[in-house]
Parts: C-alpha cells; sequence; structure tokens
C-alpha cells in the first residue's frame, strides 16, 4: 500500500479530557449499529424499516418505554454486578448463574414456603429480596473462594457454574414444583408480585398497561449503593487499588484472598437481587429461560459504562431496547450479534484513549 | 449397555473437544488468551454445514468453517495485538459476536440434510479386538484426522524451530523480539490456526458427530469447556488430547445412561424418573471445575503453568516493564 501519508499510532502522556471516554464509546455504538445495518442488508433485510421498527417498539409509546425499562431492570443491576468485580480485575461471567440462583433462593420464600404466606406483603417481598441476594452470594462465593484459595481462574468456573445453575433450576421445575407437568412452578400469591404501575390504574387511568415494577428503584438503590462504595469507603478504594496494582496493594498490607470472596460474593448478591427483581416484578414464578442472557448483557453494559454505575443506568437501557426490539426482530440473533459489535467496537475505541493518532506526510519523511 | 458403543462414541465426541482444545492450546502458547471458542466453534458448525449444505460437497464446508473461524479470530488478533485492547473483554465479545453471526446466517438451516463427511473403517487396524471397533472402525474421517494431529502438534512445538518460536513468544516476547522473531506476525499467525481449528471442532459437530444445525444448542458450552481442558492440561498438548477424549466419552456416557432400565443389576434411577438426569448433566461442568482445582494445586507444586506472558499485550521498545 502506497498512502501518501503513514497513520502513527503515538502515546499520550498527557490525561484525556473527561469527555473523550463518552464520546468514543458513543462512536463505537453508532459505527456498531452502522457495521449491524450493513450485515442485515446482506442477508437481504431492510435496515430503514428495521430501524425504524426498533424505535417504535422501544421508545416509540409510554407502554413501549415502560417494556424497556422492565428490560433494563435487570440489566442495572447484573451489569453493577459485574462492574464491581471487573473493578478488582475479577473476571466474572457467571452473573448469568448468580441471576438463575438468585431467582431460584427468592422463589423458595413463596414455594417452601418459608414465610407464612398470610404474612404482610412487606415481610414477603423482604424476606425474597434477602434470599435472592443470599442465593447470588452463595453462587458468587464458590468460584470467589476456589480462586483465593486454589487460584482456580475464575473465567473457568463462573462459566461452568451458569450452566449448572440452569440444570438446578430446571430439575426443579421440571420435578417437584412443576405446574401440572408444565414447565414451570404455580403462579406465586399476588403477595410476592412487586408493585406495578399496572396495579394502580384504577385510580390512574394513565398507568393502565404500564408493567413497569418497583425493581427498578432497587437497581437505581443499588446503583446509589455500588457508587458510594467506590467513591465514599474504604473497601472500595481497596477494590480499585488491588484492580489497579495487586503488587501494591499486597506490599500496602490488604488482604487480596479476603477480598477476591467478598467482591466475587457481593458481586453474585447484585446478580441474585436481579433473578429476585426478574421472577417477583415480571414473571411471577420459577420457569424456564427466565432470562435472554442478561448475565452476558450485563458483562457488556458494565465495560460500555465504563464500569461506572450511574452510566451502568443509561447504557442497560439502550441495551434493554435491544432486548425488547430483539424479540420481535428476525433473524433472530441480530439482537446478539448487535451486542457483540457494539463490544468489540468499544473496546477498539479504547485505543484512541491510550494513544494519539498522527498522519505523518510521507515526503517530509523521506526528505 | 454395550461398553464398545459408548467408548466408540466417546472418541468421536472427544474429536471436537480435541480440535478446539488444541485450537486454543496453540494460541495461548503464543501469548494469546482468546476466549471465543464458542463464538468460533459456533460460526464452524453453521458455516460448514452451510456450505456444505449449497455446494454439496462437505469438505469444502469444513474448509470454509475454518477460514470463517479463523477471520473472526484475527478479528481478536487486531484488537488485541495491535491495539492492545483487553484480552478478556475482546474475547468475550468474540463470543457474542460469533454467535449472533452463526443465528443470523443459520437461519432456516435447522432440519436440512447436507451430505456429511464420510465414515471409514482402518483396513487391518479395525480387527484388532475391542481396540478395533472402539478406536479404527466406522469413525467419521476426521476422528482420525485427530489421531495424526496430536503427533503433529507435539512435535512441531517441541521439536521444531518455529514451535520453539511460538513457545518463546508466549513466555518471553522481548527476548524473543531481540533474536528476529516477529512477535507480532507469529501472533497474528497463532492466532489464527488457533481459531481455524475451532472452526474445524465446529464442523466437526456439524457435519460428522452430531449432524445438524440446532442454534446456540449446537456447541452447548463446549467452546468453554475446551478454554478449561487447555488449563487442566497446563498447556501441554498430549495431556490436553487426553483430557478431551475423557470428556468427550463423559459427555457421551452421560446421554447413554439414561436409556436402559437396569443398570449393573440395579434398578436404574433414571429409567423412573427421567429428572434425575439434570444432576447428571452437571457432571461435565462440575468435573472441569474439580480439573481445575486439581490441575492449579500440581501447577503450585511443580512451578509450572500458564505462558508467562500470556494475556499481557507486546509492545515494542517497553520491554522490561
Amino acid at each position: 500500500m502506497n498512502l501518501p501519508f503513514e497513520i502513527r499510532l503515538e502515546k499520550r502522556t498527557e490525561d484525556v479530557p473527561r469527555w473523550m471516554p463518552a464520546l468514543t464509546a458513543l462512536g463505537g455504538v453508532i459505527v456498531a449499529f452502522l457495521i449491524s445495518a450493513i450485515i442485515l442488508k446482506i442477508t437481504g433485510g431492510d435496515p430503514l424499516r428495521v430501524g425504524k421498527f426498533f424505535w417504535q417498539a422501544t421508545f416509540g409509546s409510554w407502554p413501549t418505554f415502560s417494556d424497556t425499562i422492565v428490560k433494563a431492570t435487570p440489566l442495572i443491576l447484573v451489569g453493577l454486578a459485574c462492574s464491581v468485580a471487573f473493578k478488582m480485575k475479577l473476571w466474572n461471567i457467571g452473573a448469568e448463574g448468580q441471576f438463575y440462583i438468585g431467582a431460584f433462593f427468592a422463589s423458595l420464600v413463596v414455594l417452601v414456603p418459608i414465610v407464612p404466606m398470610d404474612s404482610p406483603r412487606w415481610v414477603i417481598l423482604g424476606s425474597m429480596i434477602v434470599m435472592g441476594i443470599i442465593g447470588g452470594a452463595l453462587w458468587g462465593f464458590i468460584p470467589g473462594y476456589l480462586k483465593a484459595k486454589f487460584n482456580v481462574n475464575e473465567i473457568i468456573t463462573t462459566l461452568m457454574l451458569n450452566y449448572v445453575a440452569i440444570l438446578w433450576n430446571n430439575f426443579w421445575i421440571f420435578d417437584k414444583w412443576s405446574d401440572a407437568g408444565f414447565q414451570m412452578t404455580p403462579m406465586f400469591d399476588k403477595k410476592a408480585w412487586l408493585p406495578r404501575l399496572a396495579d394502580y390504574a384504577r385510580q390512574y387511568r394513565a398507568f393502565s398497561g404500564i408493567t413497569l415494577h418497583m425493581g427498578v428503584v432497587i437497581g437505581f438503590a443499588a446503583a446509589i449503593l455500588v457508587w458510594s462504595i467506590f467513591q465514599r469507603s474504604r473497601w472500595g478504594y481497596e477494590i480499585k487499588l488491588i484492580g489497579d496494582n495487586p503488587d501494591a496493594a499486597r506490599y500496602a498490607g490488604l488482604n487480596i484472598t479476603r477480598n477476591i470472596v467478598l467482591v466475587m460474593m457481593f458481586s453474585g448478591a447484585l446478580a441474585g437481587l436481579a433473578g429476585m427483581s426478574e421472577i417477583s416484578g415480571v414473571v411471577h414464578r420459577l420457569q424456564e429461560r427466565i432470562s435472554p442472557g442478561y448475565g452476558f448483557t450485563g458483562i457488556i453494559v458494565a465495560w460500555l459504562a465504563k464500569l461506572n454505575p450511574f452510566a451502568v443506568i443509561f447504557v442497560s437501557i439502550l441495551f434493554g431496547a435491544l432486548i425488547v426490539a430483539g424479540r420481535e426482530i428476525q433473524p433472530s440473533g441480530l439482537a446478539q450479534l448487535i451486542q457483540g459489535i457494539i463490544l468489540f467496537m468499544v473496546i477498539s475505541s479504547d485505543v484512541l484513549l491510550r494513544y494519539r493518532i498522527r498522519l505523518i506526510r510521507r515526503k517530509a519523511l523521506t526528505a | 449397555m454395550n461398553f464398545e458403543i459408548i467408548l466408540h462414541a466417546g472418541i468421536a465426541t472427544g474429536t471436537i473437544l480435541l480440535f478446539a482444545t488444541i485450537g486454543e492450546l496453540i494460541t495461548e502458547r503464543s501469548g494469546i488468551l482468546n476466549l471465543g471458542v464458542e463464538g468460533m466453534m459456533l460460526v464452524g458448525a453453521m458455516t460448514g454445514f452451510s456450505v456444505s449444505l449449497s455446494s454439496g460437497n462437505p469438505w469444502l464446508g469444513v474448509i470454509m468453517a475454518m477460514l470463517a473461524a479463523g477471520l473472526l479470530g484475527l478479528a481478536h488478533g487486531v484488537v488485541t495485538i495491535h491495539l492492545q485492547s483487553d484480552q478478556v473483554v475482546s474475547g468475550l465479545a468474540l463470543t457474542f459476536l460469533g454467535t449472533g453471526l452463526a443465528l443470523v446466517f443459520g437461519e432456516g438451516l435447522t432440519g436440512k440434510n447436507p451430505p456429511l463427511i464420510p465414515a471409514w473403517s482402518v483396513p487391518g487396524l479395525a480387527k484388532i479386538p475391542f481396540i478395533g471397533p472402539v478406536f479404527f472402525a466406522q469413525h467419521n474421517v476426521l476422528v482420525y484426522v485427530g489421531y495424526l494431529f496430536i503427533p503433529l502438534v507435539w512435535f512441531f512445538l517441541y521439536k521444531t524451530r518455529p514451535g520453539m518460536h511460538l513457545r518463546a513468544i508466549g513466555e518471553k516476547p522481548e527476548a524473543a523480539d531481540t533474536l528476529g522473531v516477529n512477535v507480532y506476525r507469529l501472533r497474528y499467525i497463532n492466532t489464527f490456526v488457533g481459531a481455524c481449528l475451532a472452526g474445524l471442532a465446529g464442523a466437526t459437530i456439524s457435519l460428522a458427530v452430531s449432524p445438524g444445525w440446532y442454534s446456540s444448542q449446537t456447541t452447548s458450552g463446549q467452546g468453554w469447556i475446551a478454554i478449561g481442558l487447555v488449563i487442566f492440561a497446563q498447556w501441554d498438548p498430549l495431556r490436553a488430547a487426553l483430557g478431551s477424549y475423557l470428556f468427550g466419552a463423559l459427555r457421551r456416557g452421560i446421554l447413554d445412561l439414561q436409556g436402559p432400565a437396569v443398570l449393573l443389576g440395579f434398578t436404574n434411577p433414571l429409567y423412573i424418573n427421567s429428572n434425575w438426569g439434570f444432576f447428571l448433566k452437571m457432571a461435565p461442568y462440575l468435573l472441569v471445575i474439580l480439573a481445575l482445582v486439581i490441575g492449579s494445586r500440581a501447577a503450585i507444586k511443580k512451578h509450572i503453568g500458564a505462558p508467562a506472558a500470556l494475556g499481557v499485550p507486546y509492545v515494542r521498545g517497553e520491554r522490561g516493564l
């Protein structure tokens, strides 16, 4: 190739401006959508029509926007879960499994039942939240302990545990709690449902058909909690330090093994909470495929949000929209494809944060 | 339950893991961690199936499967080698991308019947009692390719100069660079080769071992098991081969356990309540975890382990950091 100029990457010595990471991420998303449109064109689709449909199905009206937020809710929690672990460079790829176990544990409250079903609603919902957290934390504890104790690669263990969690769930819904032979448990008592806006349609007509549920409040609360841990607490500072420079952290006397276990449990707890919110707020029973891969999408969400808890909320809404639209767009793998391309583009665009691109004229070089 | 038949099927299933595991092993030995095996396998399985369907030639399918997965691997190469992005995240992105591509382009392939890789018996060897029927009779040809492949990879890695270079750039790229080895180029080549093998593994599924296109169920996590096996094998190709066949036989054996009403003289609990099978299906995944625990302890004892530069981008002129 004989270009009249040479492209050169030069390492940045100065800090990038604060707006730069957001801008490169946005650019990455836009390029990713363009590439997806081209692929859609190749497979014989009509990108413009799909795009228009995409908008209408996700942000077009109040009920559809509410659907988008409903799908974004578990993503917020799972995205936070991944952010927490990634901050310490712990690759928790197991949010999917932690989500399922969280949902399973929360269901136990109703199915066993752990608290009597005639207790007040807040007792039932409260114990479901606690159980969801315990379940997720437990599923995060296993890989955390193995990593801390035996230095077992957490990427593989968390992933393997995803499959185990889904099979575990399947056993109970196919066998013990199967509803008349169907692969789902009976519908939960209404007291175990997170309040939805639609429940108040009688008082406020505008709320009819709006499926938005309380889970989104739990998501926001969790985001604030994670933010304050990282900005305001000593523990958050320790996690960041271990993630950025484990050697320095070790010299400073931080207990790395204990933090590995704790962070994995915290991460798992957030993912488990997402599972609870989903079955109590949306599905209202334990069944197969309660997650269309939230745990994995959460990884992308966390990365795209640069591990910032508030950015996680916005990115989750974008991906919630992708899931809502993806349910109806053909071919079915398109949403996943777009997610993959987005992640690829975003990590590629990160190079702009570390390097500046210089175009150098060849003439000047040879002269 | 016929033991010979189960082992025979296990060897075939193990061949899938063999290609994927050895491919990932080669890539990791050069210092690049590619977690996208699952995605590349799916793309391989879909491409092989689709090309064989449209061209009528399964071998062309295999070649195109390898190329398609190899291209995906190159994308990972560009992002991690030149742009120095995080290899873990890039690998995950590759998984999503590969899965998405395979689902989009594989739309409508389910239920089709393309020509498959033919089965073949090795003359003479197939007659040996027990060993013959298990290893050398009526296997698809790719199984035999697998047999030949293991010693070749071992010889390449440990007895040839390019193999030594490959190991060197995974352990200490800056030292290799000073000796005139082109680290970047070699890493690209090995990422490509590893990805091609993942594609081959995919095509082995869809065109030979369990023919068909079942969207993302086609691979059902075998790519991830392969990555686990690389760690279990401590980056040794012979151990990787052994592990692959063992896990293959295990996956297969689990399916076969659910069939008969009487098992080893006892009533088969799976026959009465097939839902117990869910626990049995957990076994491969739990065993990968167990294998990793055992492998990690052995690694600590013997001071062996991952290639030293695995996952670390190499930047010329920044050595010694």
